[in-house]
């Protein structure tokens, strides 16, 4: 093996001369010495210097003492009048950026050449002296600054727009007084000139709305040459644009009309500069969008990957906000799935799975098959992401997504990709009823080989849960107790549980499971045999006394209702003081600790994979529903029907920021009151809310949670508790006060002030509205469940919603009016279209199951008229549905 | 370089990268505190090196990679990188790859290799501080930065790079810019 390895050796230094080749820090170090030759020689000291940055760009460091004997040296080769050695030096000082003290001895050596008559030497030695220079010295070359940058050369004054644009971090003061020269700056022929005057002319002014806006009035009607240039001024405006909201009266947005007019400049830059900056306009419209993605849709096809990579990304943003917009590019797109970039295939396939409608899947399946073998693992994990929101919007098509999702699972892949795979699977069996058996399956073939723990775990226990549920349970038990006889001790362990959850739920099953479980009393592993006998012995396998069913289901699929957090810090507690005693989980606080504000995670379907307990269908409901059973008076309540999205009650950046959520059970009402103190000096105690509700007649107060403590920046939460009739969707408004005792806090030692002010704040109002009552829950086949609930309690009306903006704003107002689940992709209007159906589903409280047809038309005025059909189990909530539109 | 995150709005390079066909360095310049230590910037070009391998970049390519375009561009032994954020203008950094490439070019007067590269490190270094400074754009222009770093270069000969041959360069590369229009 030495011997070609050696040969090796020789074939390269033969090819691969380097000038540096076995260059030495020591040996450079030495030849330095050169720079303190009284007769330079200016071409050999250009060598050194070229080594010392050699070595430095490789990555070697100079310790203090070298890089200040270094530093020295070099300032001798100011005596050299040999330009290029000048540059050299240049570029080293910059390089060791020397300390204060190191700095005055070039000083007047930079000084010197920033007043030369060689325009290179007073470009490059601005900005070394401004790199290197710190606020006293600034002062003194002020001067020679504010000249340079309204040098008729360009390369010097760019130098010295640049180091403003440096120094105005450091030294803002300074650099502001500078405006005048800089204005004119901007005037300046030089393309780039203009740039970098453009660049710090803002970045002076960027805290002066008024100004900005002036500067961008200004010279979106002038003519700005540089592209680059150009390109700032598009970000500067949309960050105008952004800040002044669109014209109420005219429906216009101001400058508008510039960015539409970048779209035709002659540079490409600058034209995609304005595209994006249309496609990211806060509620842009598709007129507004359309020149943009035409644009785009025509760099799709260039032939340089660069621009063909800007278009597509560009576009796969705006498809998630307006797929509709984005499918006149779709056959582009599929042209680019074999792009030899795959950054770029990879962009458009993601985009054509956002834009895709239910006929296409098929087809895109297969296009996507062949593509997915040869790409990595970040990509795969994108595509696979895609794939599970198509599936969730056309539940239909689950069987080919699923067939695609399995494929894939068994094929090569790294720990990430797999669990993501595994992710989307537990969705897709969450949200689609139909999709269960097989998906289940599918995860059941995963696990018989399977190489991470952790994924084998998490499936065996989700198994556990859902499995006992499908028609035939029994079939999964093969595949379980292969785990037991195959796996590691880890994996060993989750099976022997999911095993005795099988035997909890089903009877039938129970002495089989009683059969495998007691071979599982021999395994090897501690966990393995301790978990066997806990479960034979609960489950009554033993002979033994049988614990009643309720508390065995209760042990075995029950969640700790304690904060993890908490259990910890208790166990600490109780490792670090010893005592006889047993722990006693009891003594563990329930009481949740300033619990993080969730409902700032995105709302929605947020995918929450395996991680989080399956039983609710979103992890927010699961943390509101835990913090409300860990309240003694409140667990009479019942089951928590639905949580509303949090309601703000303060404006933005006020001292205390308050929100509520609102609980709704099915007697009573919980108003959740999240509660931020802003004010550092600050800390409330005995916070809670009075809340009239005299303009809520079926509603009285039963009780309430005050907060004792709320310090600064720490959200708690107080709660007031409604009674109200049973089952009936009563609504009201609420005013509120916020009453709490304010105390003083010394910010420097945290600590309070004994005394304390008794204090009230005034909150906004708020309602329970019909659609607090109403949970969204989608149908997977809209039609069959529509014939299936037959025209019993059909209601239908049709109402006039007046003059809209669009068909799309009509639409998704009426769904958020109603707070139910839009079906089968309905909720998105395509662009231009002069009518629309919807298809709606929901679970009315009482458990009442609700599908809503709604028929949209928009005529040439924007007159907005709308069909609405309910469908329910009782006819009251028809007529509810019906109400809520009629008063919305 | 404290300033880097206050000035988003601004187009910003994160890094200039020259690496060999190994993926070792030549020349390579840090704008941005992402990397702060050598063994991450090293990191880096390596993880940058190997997904960008096995492209064919004789005109420039693009990636993405750990929230950063790349543009890129290949040409003998010698890989050249331009690294911006996430929310950059591609085709701003594709500009500034295209500056760098053009005046390397030029420097190298179409020897675009390795070897030739090393043995007139110092000019390109040169060039990279006339590309960028601090992560603002400085000139884009391939011919004005080959020409800024290279008038400065003294050489005794003085017949390497003089107006002489800078016009030449000029000449070759309108030549290859009508090459790639046509092509």
């Amino acid at each position: 093996m030495a011997q070609p390895l050696v040969k090796k050796d020789d074939d390269r230094d033969d090819e691969e001369y380097s000038p540096f080749l076995g260059i030495e820090k020591g040996a450079v170090l030495q030849e330095a010495r050169v720079f303190n030759d009284p007769q330079l020689d200016a071409r050999r000291c250009s060598q050194v210097i070229t080594k010392l940055l050699y070595l430095l760009n490789q990555g070697e460091t100079f310790t203090k003492i070298e890089a200040t004997e270094v530093f020295f040296s070099v300032t001798k080769l100011f005596q050299s009048r040999d330009i290029g050695l000048r540059r050299m030096v240049y570029l080293m000082i910059k390089e060791l950026s020397p300390s204060a003290d190191e700095v005055i001895i070039v000083t007047s050596s930079l000084m010197k050449d920033m007043n030369s008559r060689t325009d290179m030497y007073r470009a490059n030695a601005i900005r070394v002296l401004c790199r290197i220079t710190d606020g006293t010295l600034l002062t003194q070359i002020e001067r020679y600054l504010k000249q340079a940058i309204v040098d008729k050369n360009p390369v010097v004054a760019s130098a010295a727009l640049v180091s403003g644009i440096h120094l105005l971090q450091t030294n803002p003061e300074i650099v502001k007084r500078w405006s005048n020269e800089v204005q004119e700056a901007v005037q300046s022929r030089a393309a780039l000139v203009q740039f970098h005057a453009l660049a710090l002319l803002h970045q002076i002014r960027q805290n002066d709305r008024l100004a900005v806006s002036k500067l961008v009035t200004s010279l979106t009607k002038g003519t700005v040459r540089s592209p680059l240039a150009q390109c700032l001024l598009i970000r500067y405006t949309s960050q105008v644009i952004r800040e002044s909201g669109v014209n109420t009266q005219t429906g216009d947005r101001p400058f508008y009309d510039y960015l539409e007019g970048c779209l035709r400049h002659k540079a490409e830059m600058v034209i995609f500069e304005a595209a994006r900056a249309i496609t990211v306009l806060s509620g842009v419209t598709t007129r507004e969008l359309t020149p943009a993605i035409t644009v785009l849709q025509l760099f799709l096809s260039s032939s340089k990957p660069v621009l063909r990579f800007a278009a597509v990304r560009t576009l796969n943003k705006v498809a998630m906000t307006h797929p509709m917009a984005v499918t006149n590019c779709n056959i582009d797109m599929e042209s680019l799935i074999s792009d030899q970039n795959r950054s770029i295939a990879t962009l458009a396939i993601t985009t054509l799975l956002k834009t895709g409608n239910e006929s296409s899947v098929d087809r895109l399946m297969k296009q996507i098959t062949n593509f997915m073998s040869d790409i990595a693992d970040e990509f795969k994990i994108v595509v696979v992401d895609a794939i599970r929101s198509l599936c969730l919007k056309f539940p239909l098509k689950y069987r080919s997504l699923m067939n695609f999702l399995s494929n894939i699972l068994r094929e090569e892949g790294g720990f990430e990709y797999k669990k993501a795979i595994v992710d989307s699977i537990v969705i897709l069996i969450r949200d689609i009823p139909d999709a269960k058996e097989s998906g289940l399956l599918h995860l059941c073939e995963f696990i018989e080989d399977c190489e991470f723990t952790y994924l084998s775990t998490q499936i065996l226990h989700f198994l556990g849960n859902e499995g006992p549920k499908t028609s035939d349970p029994s079939k999964y038990i093969r595949y379980i107790y292969n785990r037991v006889i195959l796996e590691n001790a880890t994996v060993r362990a989750s099976a022997v549980s999911t095993l005795a959850k099988f035997g909890a739920m089903i009877d039938s099953l129970k002495p089989r499971i009683f059969i495998l479980l007691r071979r599982c009393l021999f395994d090897n592993d501690d966990e393995v045999r301790d978990r066997a006998t806990l479960y034979l012995n609960t489950l009554g396998g033993d002979g033994s006394v049988v614990e009643t069913d309720k508390d065995v289901k209760e042990f075995l699929f029950g969640s700790l209702d304690i904060p993890l957090t908490n259990m910890e810090t208790s166990l600490k507690n109780y490792i670090q003081n010893p005592s006889e005693e047993p722990f006693d989980i009891n003594s563990v606080p329930k009481e949740v600790k300033s619990q993080p504000l969730v409902e700032k995670k995105a709302p929605g379907k947020k995918p929450t994979g395996l991680g989080a307990p399956p039983t609710g269908p979103t992890s927010t409901a699961d943390t509101y529903e835990r913090i409300l059973s860990s309240i003694p008076e409140f667990t009479s309540f019942g089951k928590l029907f639905k949580s509303s999205a949090p309601v703000e009650l303060t404006e933005a950046e006020t001292e205390y920021a308050v929100n509520v959520v609102k609980h709704i059970f099915d007697r009573h009402v919980v108003f959740q009151y999240n509660c931020t103190n802003t004010i550092p000096e600050q800390l409330l105690e005995n916070v809670f809310v009075i809340v009239d509700a005299s303009e809520a007649e079926e509603f009285s107060e039963v009780g309430s949670k005050p907060l004792k403590s709320l310090p600064y920046d720490t959200p708690g939460q107080t709660f007031v508790a409604f009674e109200k009739p049973e089952g009936v969707p009563a609504v009201g408004k609420f005013s509120n006060m916020l009453r709490f005792t304010v105390k003083e806090v010394d910010t420097s030692t945290g600590e309070a002030e004994d005394d304390g002010v008794e204090d009230e704040y005034q909150l906004e109002d708020f309602e329970v509205v019909a659609a607090d009552y109403m949970v969204k829950v989608g149908v997977s086949n809209f039609r069959n469940a529509w014939e299936s609930m037959g025209p019993d309690f059909e209601r239908i009306d049709e109402y006039g919603l007046g003059p809209r903006e669009s068909l799309a704003e009509a639409v998704s107002t009426v769904i958020n009016l109603l707070g139910m689940q839009p079906c089968e992709g309905t909720e998105v209007v395509p662009s231009n279209s002069r009518s629309h159906s919807c298809l709606l589903s929901g679970l009315y409280i009482g458990n009442m199951k609700v599908l809503v047809r709604l028929s949209f038309g928009i005529d040439a005025s924007k007159e907005v008229a709308m069909k609405l059909a309910v469908r329910s189990e009782d006819e009251n909530v028809s007529d509810t549905i019906h109400d809520i539109v009629a008063s919305g | 370089m404290a300033t880097f995150l206050s000035r988003e709005v601004c187009p910003t390079i994160k890094n200039i990268l020259l690496l060999d066909s190994e993926g070792k360095r030549v020349a390579v310049k840090y704008y941005s505190n992402d990397w702060p230590t050598n063994s991450a910037k090293l990191a880096f070009e390596k993880s940058v090196f190997t997904k960008t391998q096995k492209t064919n970049a004789r005109t420039e390519e693009i990636a993405m990679l750990e929230n950063n375009i790349i543009v890129y561009r290949f040409v003998q032994d010698l890989h050249f990188f331009v690294t911006g954020g996430d929310d950059e203008n591609e085709l701003i950094l594709a500009t500034v790859l295209h500056g760098f490439f053009d005046a390397v070019t030029l420097i190298l007067r179409n020897n675009v290799e390795q070897r030739e590269a090393l043995e007139n490190l110092d000019l390109i270094l040169l060039c990279l501080d006339e590309i960028v400074d601090g992560g603002m754009i400085l000139e884009t222009d391939g011919s004005i930065i080959a020409g800024k770093a290279a008038t400065n270069s003294n050489m005794d000969d003085g017949a390497s790079l003089s107006e002489q041959t800078i016009s030449q360069a000029l000449a070759t590369a309108r030549e290859h810019l009508t090459r790639s229009l046509l092509s």
